[in-house]
């Protein structure tokens, strides 16, 4: 069960997760410039958000829908450091997909976290759909979509908020507006400033949060989870953020947004301004901090050794799973 | 020049020769689109004829079907054909019935662009070849130009066109592939296929990056005494029946190549074409060399090599047709 307290040990987890995610996210960019990773898409920015919001929920028991941005989600749900890797290198024992598909598209049936494809938008409606059969089968879950902004312009995002709404579904729709999909700002995107306006159309709440602040966002998901828990329905929230690299390692922002813009950003940096929290509240000692920074550094050379050495996919196991077997 | 540059410069072209031109898409402006096709055009024709969308292809197509009835010409950009299907129902549903349903009173003048194809590391969402799909639906045309040359022209015809084109660009072809390709404008008809390469001992038929493989396995061959003809579709709808007729019974053997998968994809009907109108022409069974039948490319490079036709095996299927 996720706490209902949050507590400086509840704390410290999260920072972990969230400093893990950015050390594996580091790791993945160094193995693109190596040339052994094609093609990487980074959580980096979007820690508090995934990991304050997984902490408010039952990690590994209820549903969730991901998306490429969700390293630190998963991370924080359960997957391992070697099972990231072995995603990201594309070997045949990557969990998510055998190495078949694109890094950063996750899928655990053992952790819950639904099998996602590249096209945007997709999972609210199963997300909806997960939540409809543990309505119906009483199981207590909730399921919650995670989705870029600019992903809330396809009709199948509203679709699902109104399925959801009407049917009262125990799903919560998290988006992670980072202000860009892609090249393009919001301001072109959508002609309201808030993605959580939108929920207003379907008749739920839309919750607005600093997505840069995990306890915060840790506490609007504790919430939406317990309405949706007690039968009341879908919630939006809509975490602020902000995502400090290129958005995938085939591009280059310098085109679009200016170095100003991101390193004000920087400037509310969700790792380093949580991290002088703990600290400045005595929760985060310094040899504890040096602890965890040695345990990070240590997962992450396992992680990378451990998928460099693993094997790749046997190409005689092209056409196997078009069906059942 | 390459073919990204030969598709850029005849964008730029025909807006240059008609103000009604507009193109939309997903990071179509500033970014100049994920693959640089539309780079410049933005600053060239400002951003009410080079428009950022929204990111949703649904409305990209069908906005477009009201702008074009409405009097514009667009042109809008699916970033990947992998993300067309949100706008399948526009397509299929609207532009390609909209002047048969109306028993000629409105039409669609509208060319959709989308890179497709494998072979990058693109994995299963950003390397599927569509073109069979919409080669199914009559009311729309589609355009799978192989070389420089004939993107250009072939655009030039496509936006030319009262009705709706589907445009796809191997995207594999965007830097890989160069070629002469004249300043002035010029028009390739669509439906009109091209041998690219004349031989006696078998013909491969084929279209887009696979021309190009075609040729290479070709000149391959040509070392071991094989002689191939190689027919470039250049359009998958309308096919070009004439053309496709005329090189079977040439060589009298045919070995058609895609990289989309071989159920329902354009062999299959190129085939049936062969089977109904040059059966007793032909000295050995039609063979296909196709992606396989799975959902779609994997990522891992071992996955993704198993499925991608490549020259040799284009040179190894046609070997063995030489030799029935
Ligand atoms: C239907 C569809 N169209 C286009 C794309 C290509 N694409 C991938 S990510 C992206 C931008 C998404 O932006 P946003 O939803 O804000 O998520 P972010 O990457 O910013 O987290 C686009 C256009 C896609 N994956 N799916
Ligand atoms: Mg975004």
């Amino acid at each position: 069960m996720a706490d209902s307290q949050m507590t400086p040990e509840l704390m410290k987890e999260i920072y972990y997760y969230m400093a893990l995610s950015r050390a594996v996210d580091d790791r993945m960019w160094i193995l693109n410039r190596q040339g052994k990773a094609p093609v990487v898409y980074s959580s980096n920015g979007h820690e508090a958000a995934q990991v304050g919001s997984a902490f408010a929920l039952n990690r590994g028991e209820d549903w969730i829908a991901p998306y490429y941005r969700d390293l630190a989600l998963v991370l924080a749900w359960g997957m391992t450091p070697r099972e990231v890797m072995l995603h990201v290198l594309a070997r045949a024992d990557d969990p998510n997909s055998g190495g078949r598909q694109m890094p950063a598209h996750w899928g655990s049936r053992r952790l819950h976290i639904l099998s996602g494809g590249s096209v945007v938008a997709t999972q609210n409606a199963h997300a909806a759909g997960l939540a409809l059969a543990s309505k119906m089968l009483k199981d207590g879950r909730v399921a919650v979509a995670y989705f870029g902004e600019g992903s809330t312009s396809q009709g199948e995002f509203h679709e699902a908020l109104n399925f959801a709404a009407v049917w009262k579904l125990p799903v919560i729709f998290f988006n992670e507006n980072n202000g860009y999909a892609i090249s393009v700002p919001q301001r072109k995107q959508m002609a309201i400033t808030d993605v959580a306006a939108r929920a207003q159309g379907y008749g739920i709440p839309g919750v607005i949060v600093d997505g840069n602040d995990p306890i915060k966002v840790w506490e609007v998901t504790r919430a939406a989870a317990e309405r949706a828990r007690r039968g009341e329905g879908p919630t939006l929230i809509e975490a602020k953020t902000y995502r400090f690299v290129p958005h995938s390692s085939d591009d280059d922002d310098r085109a679009y947004r200016s170095r100003e813009e991101v390193m004000e950003w920087k400037k509310r940096d969700p790792l380093i301004t949580f991290e002088q929290r703990l600290e400045a509240e005595g929760i985060l000692s310094a040899e504890e901090k040096a602890r965890m920074q040695q345990q990070i550094k240590d997962a992450v050379n396992d992680a990378t050794d451990y998928a460099e050495k693993a094997a790749l996919p046997d190409p005689a196991t092209l056409e196997r799973y078009v069906y059942a077997e | 020049m390459t073919y990204l540059e030969a598709i850029r410069a005849g964008l730029r072209q025909e807006m240059q020769l008609d103000p009604r031109i507009v193109i939309w898409g997903e990071d179509v402006g500033v970014r100049g689109g994920v693959f640089r096709v539309t780079e410049g055009l933005q600053q060239e024709f400002g951003e009410d004829r080079v428009i950022d969308s929204p990111l949703a292809e649904g409305a990209i197509v069908g906005v477009a079907i009201g702008a074009a009835i409405g009097g514009l010409r667009p042109i809008p950009e699916i970033q990947f054909g992998d993300f067309i299907f949100p706008a399948m129902n526009q397509i299929v549903e609207e532009a390609a019935r909209m002047r048969y349903r109306s028993n000629n009173d409105f039409h669609v003048p509208l060319v959709i662009r989308a890179p497709i194809g494998g072979g990058i590391h693109g994995a299963l969402y950003h390397s599927q070849s569509v073109e069979a799909f919409f080669a199914h639906v009559p009311g729309v045309k589609v355009a799978v130009p192989g070389t420089p040359y004939d993107a250009k022209g072939l655009l030039a015809a496509a936006i030319a066109d009262e009705d709706p084109v589907l445009f796809f660009e191997h995207k594999a072809a965007y830097r890989s592939l160069r070629g002469e390709v004249p300043e002035e404008r010029y028009l390739i008809p669509l439906g009109q296929a091209e041998v690219k390469r004349e031989g006696k001992d078998l013909s491969i038929i084929t279209y887009s990056l696979m021309v190009n493989y075609a040729l290479r396995a070709a000149e391959t061959l040509q070392q071991e005494g094989i002689s191939v003809e190689v027919l470039d579709l250049r359009t998958v709808r309308p096919l070009d029946q004439a053309r496709i007729l005329e090189t079977a019974k040439k060589t009298g053997k045919v070995l058609i190549v895609h990289e989309d998968n071989r159920t329902g994809g354009i062999g299959a009907e190129v085939s049936a074409i062969l089977a109904e109108e040059a059966l007793f022409y032909l000295d050995a069974p039609i063979r296909r060399l196709c992606g396989p039948d799975v959902p779609a490319m994997p990522y891992s490079p071992p996955l993704e090599h198993a499925f991608m036709i490549t020259p040799e095996k284009i040179a190894q299927a046609a070997r063995e047709l030489a030799r029935f």
